[in-house]
């Protein structure tokens, strides 16, 4: 998929809300976290959150960084690197607490494996299956409305 | 594959046309029932008819059996054609693309599957149980040149989902004479199955018409055709997509010259041939490659417009840039209209080829060995000097003769609409108007504007449609997105289904399980 500003936007909010929160819902109780399940919950799905919002400014910053490629394009690796500065800058905040509405700061160890699975999960699926239902969405640059 | 029948044309004895066909091509205006009948012709009822028959054809009766749910009975393909790929591979392999060469297409862009899923590097990938190619397409296209598929690979899952589909059932073989509108609504396609012995018009009453009649032929500079027809010699002076083995065969006996005319992707591939050609037979060929316009560097006209080139060549990874196909450079076409949808055309156009390390090698070795050539200029004069052909050459310098043995001209397919019967009868008796860029004018569902009969509608894909709201028509992602476009139209207009997610998952299934429709 080639995206426009609003594709990706969309998209990175509609995969995370469903394949992230999917895979979230089901890494959770597993994770390295000393917390009754319920504020792993909260923490895991705050962080989620804070990957989608903040994403948007990250989309914007892509998008202008997209305008010097004369394909206009995001080649494949671009799309699971830039997981890198985005999971350090999340990282960073859940680490130290900072993030709203979270319980307690999250553990690294346990925000490492949460970020790096759901990321990678979400990476895959935009590159692939999410074409076999959204059959319009990689031709409208990722826009799902 | 399937036998490749080739059309034996039948000429009558005065060399003109079966009668009544004739007088129905005389005539004006839309066609009654009465006059179809009054002539004899039979008539045959289907919905949808589209004539061609080529990829364009195959990708839209593909959408419209997988994505409109229309049965079989629902669509005809007019066309002279045994099957929807014979003339893409003759093309091909015309232009030194062989079954294992790889062609310049992305991974994603599969004419046989809807959802381009899987892509053809994960099928490659699973087939040779390699992750090659999946680490291709990572890398791509920055520390590796795109992944593409090969040619071979892309014609067997074409047959593969035209079997799927039942496409046989729908061909009925003829060419297509003319698309005319019909009293009361809908239209005639009027076609002459010219392999019979005694051939008779018969029609096809429709609803709709979809049109993909690719290229009417091949493209010449006129100098070089100037010189064909002067001279009746195809032998020396050729087009790259007509057969010319006997070029290369010639150059392996004895050394020669060739003049190469074209910067685009064809050239590379004669070049790349040319190049093999002399390392595996060392004969001391030499190339002119004769360029009108020499790129240097990288061009154009601010820092987010700017393409790469050099050495004569413009790069890029396929015909046009990524983003035609679904990015932003789609939706602010879709945007614009006449002369600023015609100056972005501008700003993206022009010959391009792809950068491919593998060619860059070869022609820097050639360049170092002194025995290939790049000029910018033109050719001015050719004449027939005996044994070698005298070209005389205009560059900025002034102009200066070389002696080449052959020519081979990659300038292109000719894509001028109003050399095609069917097209140059619907601007002039069916309404139909010619875009800024000289090709057919259609909406963004590729509606043929001012075409439309009553309910009816023409529907016009590819080379013929360039020009319009969607560039990068011509290329199987492009015939993809036209296909959508005009089914989606139909099911609008409540002629077949709209594909909503579900049916899309459950179709897809079906495709992956190879079950038949």
């Amino acid at each position: 998929m080639v995206p426009t500003l609003f594709g990706r936007i969309q998209t990175r909010l509609w995969l995370l809300a469903v394949v992230g929160a999917l895979v979230t819902a089901a890494l959770t109780p597993v994770l390295p976290m000393d917390a009754p399940l319920a504020d792993k919950y909260q923490a895991t799905f705050v962080v989620l959150g804070a990957v989608a919002v903040i994403g948007i400014a990250w989309e914007l910053l892509y998008h202008l960084l997209m305008q010097w490629r004369w394909e206009k394009d995001w080649p494949t690796m671009f799309g699971l690197f830039t997981g890198i500065p985005e999971g350090l800058l999340v990282g960073y905040l859940a680490t130290q607490g900072w993030l709203p509405f979270l319980p307690a700061a999250v553990a690294p160890a346990a925000f490492v494996i949460h970020f790096t699975v759901v990321w990678l999960v979400v990476w895959l699926v935009a590159n692939g299956p999410m074409r076999v239902p959204f059959i319009r969405w990689r031709f409208r640059g990722g826009r799902l409305l | 594959m399937t036998e490749v029948v080739d059309v034996h044309r039948q000429e009558s004895a005065a060399g003109t046309p079966v009668r009544p066909l004739a007088r129905l091509l005389a005539s004006a205006g839309a066609w009654t029932d009465e006059m179809i009948a009054g002539y004899g012709i039979p008539v045959q009822d289907t919905p949808i008819a589209t004539v061609g028959g080529g990829i364009g054809s195959y990708i839209l009766a593909d959408y419209l059996r997988v994505a409109g749910g229309v049965p079989t009975s629902g669509l005809r393909v007019v066309s002279n054609l045994s099957h929807p790929w014979q003339t893409y591979e003759r093309l091909a392999n015309s232009s030194q693309i062989s079954p294992t060469d790889r062609i310049r297409s992305d991974s994603a862009s599969r004419p046989d599957n809807l959802w381009g899923f899987p892509s053809y590097a994960l099928q490659e990938a699973i087939r040779d149980r390699s992750l090659g190619p999946l680490a291709h397409v990572f890398v791509e296209p920055i520390f590796d040149d795109y992944y593409t598929p090969r040619l071979g690979d892309v014609m067997k899952s074409i047959e593969r989902e035209a079997r799927r589909i039942r496409y046989w059932d729908m061909l009925v073989r003829g060419d297509a004479q003319l698309v005319r509108k019909r009293v009361g609504g809908g239209y005639y396609v009027l076609f002459v199955d010219e392999r019979q012995e005694d051939p008779q018009p018969m029609a096809l009453r429709v609803r709709d018409v979809h049109l993909a009649v690719g290229y009417p032929g091949l493209k010449f500079l006129p100098e070089l055709q100037e010189f064909r027809e002067r001279k009746n010699d195809h032998h020396r002076v050729v087009n790259a997509y007509e057969n010319h083995e006997h070029v290369y065969h010639a150059l392996r006996r004895r050394p020669g010259t060739v003049l190469v005319r074209g910067g685009g992707i064809v050239a590379s591939r004669v070049l790349e041939r040319l190049i093999l050609d002399r390392q595996r037979y060392g004969q001391p060929t030499r190339i002119i490659h004769l360029l009108r316009t020499y790129v240097t560097g990288s061009h154009g006209p601010h820092p987010w417009a700017r393409r790469s080139g050099k050495h004569g060549f413009a790069y890029q990874g396929f015909n046009y840039p990524k983003s035609v196909w679904g990015g932003q450079l789609k939706a602010r076409m879709a945007s614009l209209h006449g002369k600023d949808r015609a100056d972005v055309y501008e700003e993206i156009g022009g010959t391009t080829t792809a950068y491919r390390r593998e060619w860059q090698r070869q022609l820097r070795t050639a360049r170092e060995e002194g025995w290939y050539h790049a000029v910018c200029g033109t050719i001015s004069d050719l004449q027939d000097t005996g044994p070698k052909l005298t070209a005389r050459m205009r560059v900025e310098q002034g102009e200066f003769e070389v002696e080449p043995d052959f020519v081979i001209d990659c300038t292109g397919l000719n894509a001028e609409v109003t050399e095609h019967q069917v097209l140059r009868d619907l601007l002039v008796h069916g309404g139909a108007q010619l875009n800024p860029l000289g090709r057919m004018d259609v909406k963004g569902s590729f509606e043929l504007i001012g075409a439309d009969s009553g309910p009816g509608r023409v529907y016009v894909t590819g080379a013929a449609s360039l020009g319009g709201p969607f560039p990068g028509v011509d290329t199987f992602l492009g015939l993809q997105i036209a296909a959508q476009e005009v089914v989606d139209d139909i099911a609008r207009r409540g002629h077949c289904r709209h594909l909503g997610p579900i049916a899309s998952t459950l179709e897809w299934l079906r495709w992956a399980t190879g079950r038949q429709l």
